[in-house]
């Protein structure tokens, strides 16, 4: 199981600031080992956030994006001590969410 | 009836049909993955993959981005759309082996912005692409790489 999300939600004005960093190999399927084998690709294709039931984002990757992602977005509607909910699924099936709560400005 | 056996040809099906892609696993997470899109190389072929036919020039759209990256394996890139009806951002690195690098659905109430790190191979172009009232647009900015991202 892949480590925890390192999440954070703050208001900003009436928008709630959203910055996360996954942790993940990222591996895009077109590298060599030190034997010259191909290592497997390995990446995050989908994550998506919710807040209240609603989602906020959605997003596809593909292999180009970096080792440990880091995505950062903001949305309406959110208060401090709403939950926002993150989850993301990759190629080999493995997923993982996390949860953080929104903090005041 | 062996109850174990029915068991077994239930659970069998069901994998089955999630091969087939009947039924998709996974919860409140949208599992679609468009695998062509991914697989497209070059700008064209990918905004056709999206669902554009080509898409126009827009200085309503801003990428923040260094003009030099170091390290290609670690390039912040940033995408501000101003463009009313903003649905979707997505960053196509030109010269990379898979154009498309991610794509984001921003649902009404979420600002367009997205802020990421994605992977250069090489010096290359970058394209935003913005999906706004059905309509697609992009934005170009070319970072030079000193060292590549992807290489083994």
């Amino acid at each position: 199981m892949a480590d925890p999300m390192r999440i954070r939600a703050n208001m900003t004005g009436d928008k709630v600031e959203v910055k996360v960093l996954m942790s993940h190999e990222m591996e895009t399927g077109l590298r060599k080992d030190a034997q010259g084998k191909i290592i497997p690709a390995h990446f995050i294709r989908n994550v998506s956030v919710t807040h209240g039931g609603k989602t906020v984002l959605s997003a596809q990757w593909g292999t180009s994006v970096s080792r440990n992602p880091f995505l950062h977005f903001r949305f309406k509607g959110g208060k401090p001590g709403d939950k926002v909910t993150i989850s993301w699924a990759d190629n080999r099936g493995e997923k993982r969410t996390d949860e953080a709560v929104i903090a005041g400005g | 009836m062996d109850a174990k056996r029915r068991e077994v040809l239930k659970t069998g099906g069901v994998l089955a049909l999630a091969a087939a892609g009947i039924i998709k696993p996974g919860d409140a997470l949208a599992q679609e993955w468009n695998k062509a899109a991914f697989d497209t190389k070059g700008v064209a072929e990918t905004v056709k993959a999206l669902g554009g036919s080509g898409s126009t020039a827009s200085s309503a759209i801003e990428i923040t981005a260094p003009d030099i990256a170091e390290n290609g394996a670690v390039v912040p890139i940033a995408v501000e759309s101003k463009l009313p009806k903003t649905q979707a951002i997505a960053i196509l690195i030109e010269k990379n082996p898979s154009t498309l690098s991610a794509e984001f659905e921003i649902p009404a109430g979420t600002d367009p912005f997205v802020s990421t790190r994605v992977k250069m191979g090489e010096t290359s172009n970058i394209y935003a692409l913005v999906i706004a009232d059905g309509k697609y647009f992009h934005a170009v900015k070319e970072i030079k790489v000193t060292i590549g991202g992807c290489g083994g």
